[in-house]
């Protein structure tokens, strides 16, 4: 077949035989498993222990770790979770995965004493941090010291002896800031009691807990980056940690979320004083231009109405962008570069890396049988797949999927288009009627019955024919805007989008439709539609050749094409281990880059202010974790949105 | 010019009146409304409609079902205006039967009118000038309010106020536990309005309070499936609001103290007890500090393993020296007032703190400046603080090493017995009581006490109607009596009188009479101080003991009796007041076979007394023992499986062998 000797084709010129490939993917999953050491390594000690209760406690560990301090990123800032072997005094003996101390010396005198210090310090994101020990047994005397070093204290000394040294004893329950001479601080402390030391990075202080009691504050004005220490002095005594492995006796989150609440609550009431009117017109401008960006037309302009504000894109402008986001969004990728060569010559010349992103995805989407260069000939194959039910629409991510935000680390967030996969079964479409122009060109759709399942309105299947691209993008828009208020009330929307009746949809060849995935072929399983494809392919390869000889090698372009080229080396293209680039979420990264470089030739911003100040915002807590402000664990981004 | 300003108000207050009197229904509405937004938020106009007579009319529109609702609806939308004014307004209301008449209105189906007739009431019986008891007159009233709950939150948040504002004693407590409160107002403690929920928590907390009955029920409550414990428990988490977290604590601890919860639950040690910690912080407002420390102090007051954990947690002891840095001396009568709750806040709860545990005591007085502020504070102005700081005194006194340090060191007694002259009876209480334990024989205050002249002023105590000044009178005495010179000892006797002493005797209270009978039998210790004594009341101590021995009285009472009758017997010339008195001997004879060891105990020691060897005249009272058959006795005794009273029994024996 034809699929086969393209196969066969794209082996000589890449010149990858067939496994290669999937070894490649499989060294590139490896490579991203190795960005999570944690795991690998977390994986390989369980390994070793083969112990059950070890691998439940361990998963305990990690749930409590990350939902006590979800804003450490422990690929930078690992957490505590056991005493270290490297750094302790000799006299100490570990046991029980490093979670249980032993004095092992003579204990004489105070010249005996030893400490241990755990694998990492405290993070600063963590914001409050916690851990317990609990005494097994006080040994002779019961000499423990419980507390807080930094790295390279002497380990030869009870914790609190030292500078930058903090510990609180059993034997007389005093404390020892960085001093030989203790003060009364709380009760003493014996065989059976469990001591907590609770670290607030957000004011630097410290304060113990006794079986669950807090005991007030001991230390203020802590250093930063101190490790849990414990120390002991006299045979016989044995202390385990609990850095989170269990849970705590005493109720640590309830005391987190009073931080966390004063801390909400001090954002709250940021002081603004008589700047209010600068801050409302802020707020609408951010408004508005992230509608305007994203092409909600309608909705823009009502918003400008309302709010007196300015719209510096003219209104045709932002019309043009959202029908080519509409094409790229429906994976008519084809139309999308035609549509912006004839709107906006010379901008793809001039972003050649654009061009050829576009053209890998366009070639994806013929794979996918969606790009309308192979969807003409599918016109007499009623299987042929339709992604267009699950492609993404001009919705912007809300709610719960807004942690992707947090996790773009200096990237500013893109402005997403996108939708959560729970929506794919919503906006399917209905039809009323199969056309029978089934034949006309990919380019002018056809008349279709076409109803938004969701939609409010009760009308349906209004059978209506639309007559240019220009016209039924903007009717669509419409539908979406009802659809999605994005936090214009639902009532407002409705009397701004009072022309929402059109239902047109970009879609040329409805009648071919199906909704089982089980049936999807390749270039929607006709020859004609595939040997389209692989002609595409070769033009592709001849494209990334002439780049590559104009700008020097480009390893990124290699990867899409080798991606994109990939999907013919399996027989179900949607069932490989490439096959995620069929999803249509996949549209959604090359839709935003498109928009962007439009809204940037026309001088206007290529992100929208609402999503810089976003960025900007998570860029400042991530770096107030660095530069040690624990306030930034309960200052979180998407605390506030909802 | 004001005056002319004055005037004009009060004319155009005149046309508002005058506008409710319109023979047209429209005009009056209009008249009605427009009032509604003349008074918001003007006290004066508010006051000169009342005096120009506005209230009744109103009232009588209010009341008319010749109104329409909507007139009737703004008429308890202006007298709800009114009441928000001062409190004289709020009188004024009452005294034009206010009350009952929204009352009545509540009989209407319409909400929006009950809604404007319970706003009203709420803010009327929220006022202190409010007699609570208007509430509950008419005991129809409780059931339909009850039944009102369900209507909409409006009329549950205004409802549960005034509840929780007017269920001031345990029979208001029962009136409502009767009708119903506890299954109609729980529910509401997850409403989504916090104001209902935050009202509802109130309730409880007033329904709680020293009533075991509701605690009882309370603890079976299920709300949404959830145990109501564990609903005050998250109420009281730390991201809740203050008064929120405040009041479940209260709840709680109610329920705890009323037995329905056990000290050493979780819900009390680890939640209650630490919330209550935490609003004593300087963080909290002076109210929330004042509430936080009474009610902690209120919970633990019992328990010593609550004492000690609150005397480790959050530095309590040191975070309350903070309330008395609160200024002492200001020109402001609120910042006088918060001082002084704030004082007495903290005495109560140190008093609480300190109560049993020695350690705690020793803290206690080692904060700073403690003891002089305990002093300063027996003679502050405020009652309060004056009974509190003597309470927080009483509890360290209970200390033997505080009693013989920083007591004396501070000389406390002084400011103690300045408080005892003409304190009211709650304080003398407490005053009194301190003072038996600084006249306990280890205490170096007691010496300058006594010269103080204090036998007086406690001679006077026995004669209070108030039992427990009597006994504490008693007991200070008893304390002062032991050990004493012979001058103590006969000054006691001078001043309380044979008459008074006999009295005390047969006092109902039994503390009282144990008391005394210690008071006697100090008095009757060291053989010269028996003969005196003897000598001079003989006669009538034995008839007392004669009375009290063969009374119903309790063991205890009986033994005690012994025990000076063994005194007496141990004098020269006192023992044959016993030895002449046959009828007395059979009694000692009848206790020596009694079923109760300790009165054979004592019974015995007396004969041993009587029968000892080195003493004139001895031989003669072995043998006149010995022919009434104690001999016999003794001899069984010394087969008594109590090794005490078998040793007793020998060494008699012994007496007649040698």
């Amino acid at each position: 077949s034809s699929s086969d000797s393209f196969r066969r084709w794209l082996c000589v010129q890449l010149q990858y035989p067939h496994v290669t490939v999937i070894r490649g993917y499989l060294s590139a999953a490896a490579s991203l498993q190795s960005s999570a050491p944690k795991m690998a390594e977390l994986g390989a000690g369980s390994l070793l222990t083969g112990d059950p209760a070890f691998n439940y406690q361990e998963h305990e560990l990690n749930e409590r770790l990350k939902r006590l301090y979800p804003a450490v990123n422990e690929e930078e800032t690992p957490l505590p979770r056991s005493w270290s072997p490297k750094d302790k005094y000799s006299y100490i003996g570990l046991s029980q995965n490093n979670l249980r101390v032993h004095y092992k010396g003579h204990g004489k005198n105070h010249k005996d004493a030893a400490s241990v210090r755990a694998t990492h310090p405290i993070p600063a994101a963590c914001g409050i941090y916690y851990f317990e020990v609990k005494i097994v047994s006080k040994g002779r005397d019961g000499y423990m010291g419980i507390g807080l070093s930094a790295q390279g204290v002497n380990m030869n000394r009870l914790p609190g002896w030292d500078k930058h040294s903090y510990g609180y004893h059993g034997d007389d329950g005093h404390s020892f800031c960085s001093s030989g001479t203790g003060q009364p601080y709380g009760p003493t402390f014996t065989t059976g009691d469990v001591i907590g030391c609770c670290v607030n990075l957000i004011n630097n202080t410290c304060f113990y807990t006794k079986n669950g009691h807090s005991l007030g504050v001991a230390f203020t004005d802590l250093p930063p980056n101190l490790y849990p220490t414990v120390g002991l002095q006299t045979p016989g005594e044995i202390v385990d940690a609990n850095f989170g492995q269990q849970p705590f006796v005493f109720d640590i989150e309830d005391y987190m979320s009073e931080w966390r609440a004063k801390i909400h609550s001090m954002i709250a009431r940021f002081p603004i004083g008589e700047r209010l009117g600068d801050w409302q017109s802020v707020l609408q401008n951010m408004v508005s231009s992230y509608l305007v960006h994203h092409g909600y037309c309608a909705t823009a302009m009502a918003f400008s109405r309302a709010t007196e504000t300015m719209i510096q894109e003219d209104q045709t402008s932002i019309k043009n962008r959202q029908r080519i986001q509409k094409l790229v969004l429906a994976g008519r990728v084809g139309e999308a570069i035609d549509a912006t060569q004839q709107l906006y010559p010379g901008l793809l010349e001039h972003n050649p890396n654009l061009l050829f992103m576009l053209k890998c995805r366009q070639f994806v989407e013929m794979v996918n049988g969606t790009d309308s260069e192979v969807r003409c000939f599918s016109v007499h194959s009623p299987k042929s797949q339709d992604s267009y039910p699950g492609s993404p629409n001009l919705s912007p991510r809300h709610g719960a999927t807004n942690a992707h935000v947090h996790n773009t680390g200096a990237d500013s967030p893109t402005c997403s288009n996108g939708v959560t996969p729970t929506n794919k079964n919503k906006s399917h479409n209905k039809y009323t009627g199969v056309s029978s122009a089934s034949s006309s060109p990919s380019s002018s759709p056809s008349s279709v019955n076409y109803s938004e399942s969701n939609s409010t309105d009760s009308t349906k299947s209004q059978p209506h024919s639309a007559t240019s691209n220009q016209e039924t993008s903007d009717s669509e828009m419409e539908i979406e805007a009802e659809h999605y208020s994005n936090g214009v009330t639902e009532s407002s929307t409705r009397i701004m989008n009072g022309t929402y009746k059109h239902q047109e949809i970009l879609q040329a060849d409805d009648s071919s439709v199906d909704d089982s995935c089980s049936s999807r072929q390749l270039c929607g399983g006709n020859q004609a539609a595939t040997e389209r494809m692989i002609q595409f392919g070769r033009e592709l390869q001849a494209l990334s050749e002439q780049l590559c000889r104009q700008y020097g090698k480009n390893a990124t372009h290699k990867k899409m094409l080798q991606d994109a080229f990939s999907l013919l080396a399996y027989s179900d293209p949607w069932n490989c281990p490439v096959g995620q680039q069929l999803d249509p979420m996949q549209r959604e990264a090359i839709c935003s880059a498109l928009n962007s470089a439009i809204l940037e030739s026309q001088n206007l911003p290529k992100q929208p202010p609402l999503m810089l100040a976003l960025g900007q915002a998570t860029e400042c807590v991530q770096l107030m974790a660095r530069v040690r402000s624990g306030s930034c664990s309960f200052a979180r981004v998407d605390n506030f949105l909802h | 010019s004001f005056k002319c300003l004055v005037e004009e108000v009060t004319a155009t207050s005149r046309h508002y009146v005058d506008r409710l009197f319109d023979p047209d229904p429209q005009n009056v509405l209009q008249g009605v409304i427009d009032m509604k937004n003349a008074v918001i938020g003007n006290n004066r106009q508010k006051a000169n409609l009342i005096v120009l007579g506005a209230v009744p009319r109103l009232l009588y529109l209010l009341q008319q079902s010749s109104s329409s609702l909507e007139l009737r609806t703004e008429c308890a939308v202006v007298l709800g205006s009114l009441a928000m004014g001062t409190e004289n307004n709020i009188k004024s209301l009452v005294d034009c039967h206010i009350i009952p008449a929204l009352l009545q209105g509540l009989l209407c189906s319409d909400l929006i009118f009950i809604e404007a007739c319970l706003r009203c009431l709420r803010t009327v019986f929220i006022s202190p000038v409010t007699p609570v008891q208007l509430l509950y007159t008419d005991p129809t009233v409780i059931p339909h309010l009850m039944s009102l709950l369900s209507r909409s939150q409006h009329t549950q948040e205004y409802i549960t106020q005034i509840f929780a504002h007017c269920c001031k004693t345990p029979e208001h407590q029962t009136v409502l536990f009767n009708h119903g409160a506890i299954q109609n107002i729980a529910p509401l403690l997850i409403s989504p309005s916090f104001k209902v929920r935050m009202q509802a928590l109130k309730c409880f907390s007033v329904l709680a309070y020293e009533n075991a009955q509701v605690s009882m029920t309370l603890v079976n409550v299920l709300v949404d499936g959830e145990q109501l414990s564990q609903v005050f428990v998250r109420m009281m988490q730390r991201d809740k609001p203050i008064e929120m977290q405040l009041t479940a604590a209260k709840c709680l601890t109610y329920m705890c103290r009323a037995g329905a919860i056990r000290t050493d639950d979780n819900c009390i040690v680890l939640k209650t007890l630490p919330c209550l910690v935490r609003m004593c912080s300087k963080e909290r407002l002076l109210e929330e500090r004042v509430e936080g420390a009474e009610t902690l102090a209120y919970l633990m007051e019992p328990d010593i393993e609550l004492q000690r954990i609150a005397s480790v947690t959050d530095h309590l002891v040191s975070m309350l020296a903070d309330y008395f840095k609160y200024p002492k001396t200001s020109v402001l009568d609120h910042d006088l007032k918060h001082a002084h709750e704030l004082r007495q806040a903290a005495f109560k709860l140190y008093a609480s703190l300190g109560s049993n545990d020695e350690d705690i005591r020793k803290k206690i007085t080692e904060t700073e400046n403690m003891m002089d502020r305990i002093v300063s504070g027996l003679s502050e102005s405020s009652i309060k603080v004056r009974l509190a700081a003597v309470r927080c005194l009483h509890s360290l006194s209970r200390s033997v090493q505080q009693l013989r340090t920083s007591f004396h060191d501070h000389a406390v007694w002084k400011p103690l017995m300045k408080l005892l002259q003409n304190a009211p009876d709650e304080v003398l209480v407490m005053a009194s009581s301190t003072l038996c334990n600084l006249l306990l024989e280890f205490s170096p205050s007691k010496e300058p006490i006594l010269e103080s002249g204090v036998i007086e002023l406690l001679c006077s105590l026995t004669q209070s109607d108030s039992p427990a000044l009597r006994v504490n009178g008693i007991w200070a005495l008893m304390n002062m009596a032991f050990q004493a010179d012979q001058k103590v000892k006969v000054e006691i006797v001078r001043a309380l009188g044979t008459e008074q002493l006999f009295r005390l005797l047969s006092d109902p209270d039994t503390n009282v009479l144990m008391k005394t009978l210690g008071l006697l039998r100090n008095l009757l210790s060291t053989r010269p101080h028996i003969d005196q004594v003897m000598s001079s009341h003989g006669k009538q101590i034995m008839q007392a003991v004669t009375l009290i021995l063969e009374g119903e009285h309790s063991i205890e009472v009986k033994e005690q009796t012994l025990c000076i009758l063994a005194n007496i017997a141990d004098g020269n010339t006192a023992k044959e007041l016993i030895m002449t008195n046959d009828d007395m001997l059979q009694k000692i004879k009848y206790y020596m076979g009694h079923s109760n060891v300790k009165l054979q105990l004592a019974a015995t020691f007396c004969i041993s007394n009587l029968i000892w060897n080195e003493e004139d005249g001895s031989q003669e009272r072995q043998d006149k023992l010995r022919d009434m058959g104690f001999v016999d006795i003794l001899h069984k005794l010394t087969q008594a499986s109590d090794p005490n009273l078998c040793d007793r029994a020998k060494t008699a024996m012994q007496q007649y062998l040698a």
